[in-house]
């Protein structure tokens, strides 16, 4: 069972959110980052119990420049058995999936994992589009996956219940809450991490032809109105006039 | 871990989130690698996961968490920077203080289970034992299998450890240990002992006493309003048979203990500031929420100046135990700066402690708030671990040559 996961760099969950360059950019100054909470608790650990299981190997992989080093390293010390960090400023989600689906495409990878999304962006779309790219089937949103032989029984939460899905290896799967639980690494698993191969991988020319043109904040200073427990009229009115929800 | 049966853990687990934020003032995380960023923030989710839920509980009942010892030492907090192969984990001396911030973050009394099993018992084996002797203990220290505990302090020498009347005898292939040790660290489910005794002669040296030895007794200490969730006990020895293969070979004197003492007094430089965040960073939720005359507390000068002067305390013994840090990964730093990092860091946390349950007004003395616990556990790290009086002179006699211990 040869598994790949891809990872992501994020804010971490309590940063102060700022943007420069007249709003286009995220502002990094003073922000610690984070492997992608979906990446790691979710994909990673449940690719981990699954080799852990059957037997095969996991590696990370991550689209990004040198400073991400310092996440893939955890992905490492948790217990990948390597990981590929291809050398590129991750532009766009077609971007990404195009790095990943050039280097998996000759690799033979069973399951290529992702998070459901990364908690910054939250685009949710790589992991489609590298399945799209490799030809393969694609599994979103998966809380659950069990592996018998070839075959991957996997649970989707749907609104109102829950799918469940059978498919063959090879195929691409986004974990969702559920799939496992966080696995803190501990102090052998950080020091044997310095011993595993983390290759740099060169980027394949891929065009890219989306830009941010602006990000918007969320006015900060939107007031609470208070309204009387019994006055629904009033609070139906606000909803309509002001707040515009319904 | 021993258990006689006696040790009692009812704790219930709290629904309370720990919120903790870690508050960066200087960006002193610049001058961390990755492997102790690593280290850090993997015990800061253990403590959150499995410290933070129970410590008020275990606290207040003043019961020892002993399960913890277990999670201690599967995230590798039991000899970090002792060598991999003796099952330890192979960091540098940052990485461990780092861990002991982190877990006294949590509780200082946590900090102390670890403390104790690290830099007082497994320390000693690895710097002044055997090769067959490391290989006996350390692995299974390290995995948390045998608990250890660390006896110097006796009720009648203290800071001057020099006056110890506990006293081995020779008799044949074995010692017969005699005496009574005080105020020891997870004695009472410790598996074995790091005892300190005097030999024939009048020379110190360090014996591993074995639980279940005829003779040793480790009678709990109770009624402690410091330190709770740590379990401290006597050591008692009446004609105990030690078999001369379990006395430390290389080593005589007191530079024996002190040697740990200064590994662990380390520790301690790093573990105050842990607890002084935890409380710098309680404050300053609290005081951001908190509102007096229409506005938050936070908002007051008064109460900026208590905000300000603890992140500015905090930074200073951040770069204080990151320069001792440097210093003892190169071998070099000396007990006298370890004196210095220690008095300095726990007073500070503590000050920090009182002007934070200041801040939190009545609410800062519940266990709603994690300041009158930490308060309260380092009224014991000012004084355990070389007191703060003992420190103070060690700088004095470091600056002017001259002895003002007696």
């Amino acid at each position: 069972m040869k598994i790949l996961v891809c990872v992501s760099k994020t804010p971490e969950t309590t940063a102060n959110i700022n943007f420069t360059n007249n709003n286009t950019e995220f502002d990094t100054n003073g922000v610690s980052f984070i492997m992608n909470p979906y990446d790691e608790w979710y994909a990673l650990v449940r690719a981990l119990e699954l080799t852990e299981a059957n037997g095969g190997s996991v590696t990370i992989v991550n689209v990004g420049p040198s400073i991400n080093d310092a996440v893939i390293k955890k992905g490492l010390a948790i217990g990948a058995k390597d990981a590929v960090r291809i050398d590129a400023e991750p532009t766009s989600a077609l971007f990404v999936a195009k790095q990943i689906a050039a280097y998996a495409k000759s690799e033979a990878y069973d399951i290529i994992f992702t998070g459901k999304e990364s908690i910054d962006y939250n685009g949710s779309l790589v992991g489609g589009m590298i399945a799209e790219l490799l030809d393969l089937p694609y599994i979103s949103y998966a809380s659950s996956m069990e592996l018998a032989g070839s075959t991957a029984t996997l649970q989707r939460e749907i609104e109102g219940g829950t799918e469940v899905v059978q498919l063959d290896t090879p195929f691409v799967v986004s974990a969702a809450k559920g799939m496992a639980e966080q696995r803190i690494p501990n102090m052998r698993g950080i020091m044997m991490a310095k011993k595993k191969p983390l290759n740099v991988a060169t980027a394949e020319a891929a065009q890219s032809n989306e830009k941010v043109v602006e990000f918007k904040e969320v006015p900060k200073d939107r007031a609470i109105k208070m309204i009387n427990p019994e006055d629904m009229a009033e609070l139906v009115r606000l909803l309509h006039e002001e707040a515009k929800a319904i | 871990m021993y258990d006689n049966g006696t040790h009692v853990y009812t704790v219930e687990k709290s629904v309370k989130t720990d919120l903790f934020e870690s508050h960066d003032h200087y960006n002193v995380d610049e001058l961390l690698s990755d492997d102790h960023k690593l280290a850090r923030d993997a015990v800061r989710d253990w403590v959150k996961a499995e410290v933070s839920p129970i410590i008020e509980d275990a606290s207040e009942k003043a019961q020892c968490p002993l399960h913890l010892f277990k999670g201690l030492a599967e995230i590798g907090a039991f000899g970090p920077s002792l060598p991999e192969k003796y099952g330890c984990g192979g960091m540098d001396e940052i990485a461990y203080g780092v861990i002991m911030q982190e877990l006294e973050r949590g509780d200082s009394g946590i900090r102390s289970m670890a403390s104790v099993q690290g830099s007082l018992a497994m320390y000693p084996i690895y710097r002044f034992g055997s090769e067959e002797q490391k290989m006996k203990w350390l692995p299974k220290m390290a995995s948390g299998e045998i608990i250890g505990c660390f006896g110097l302090t006796e009720p009648d020498h203290g800071s001057n450890p020099a006056g110890m009347t506990t006293n081995i005898k020779d008799d044949g292939d074995s010692v017969i240990l005699n005496g009574a040790k005080m105020w020891i660290t997870n004695s009472p489910v410790a598996d074995m002992a790091i005892v300190w005794a005097k030999n024939e002669e009048g020379r110190i040296k360090g014996v591993i006493v074995e639980r279940g030895m005829k003779g040793f007794t480790t009678p709990e200490i109770h009624g402690k309003l410091s330190l709770r969730a740590s379990i401290t006990g006597e050591l008692v020895f009446e004609d105990v048979r030690v078999p001369k293969a379990n006395i430390l070979p290389n080593v005589e004197g007191l530079k024996g203990p002190l040697s740990c003492l200064s590994k662990a007094r380390y520790g301690i430089a790093w573990g105050a500031i842990g607890a002084a965040m935890d409380c710098y960073d309680s404050a300053l939720r609290y005081s951001m929420q908190r509102e007096q005359f229409g506005r938050p507390i936070a908002g007051f000068q008064l109460t900026q100046k208590k905000l300000a002067e603890m992140i500015t305390e905090i930074t200073k013994a951040q770069l204080l135990a990151w320069r001792l840090g440097s210093l003892a990964n190169v071998g070099k730093a000396t007990p006298a700066q370890i004196s210095m990092a220690k008095r300095n860091n726990v007073n500070m946390a503590l000050e920090i402690a009182r002007e934070a349950r200041q801040i939190h007004g009545g609410m800062g003395i519940t266990s709603e708030y994690p300041i009158m616990r930490h308060m309260m556990n380092l009224e014991t790290v000012l004084t355990y671990e070389g007191t703060h009086d003992i420190h103070l002179l060690i700088t004095g006699m470091e600056v002017t040559g001259l002895n003002a211990f007696k």
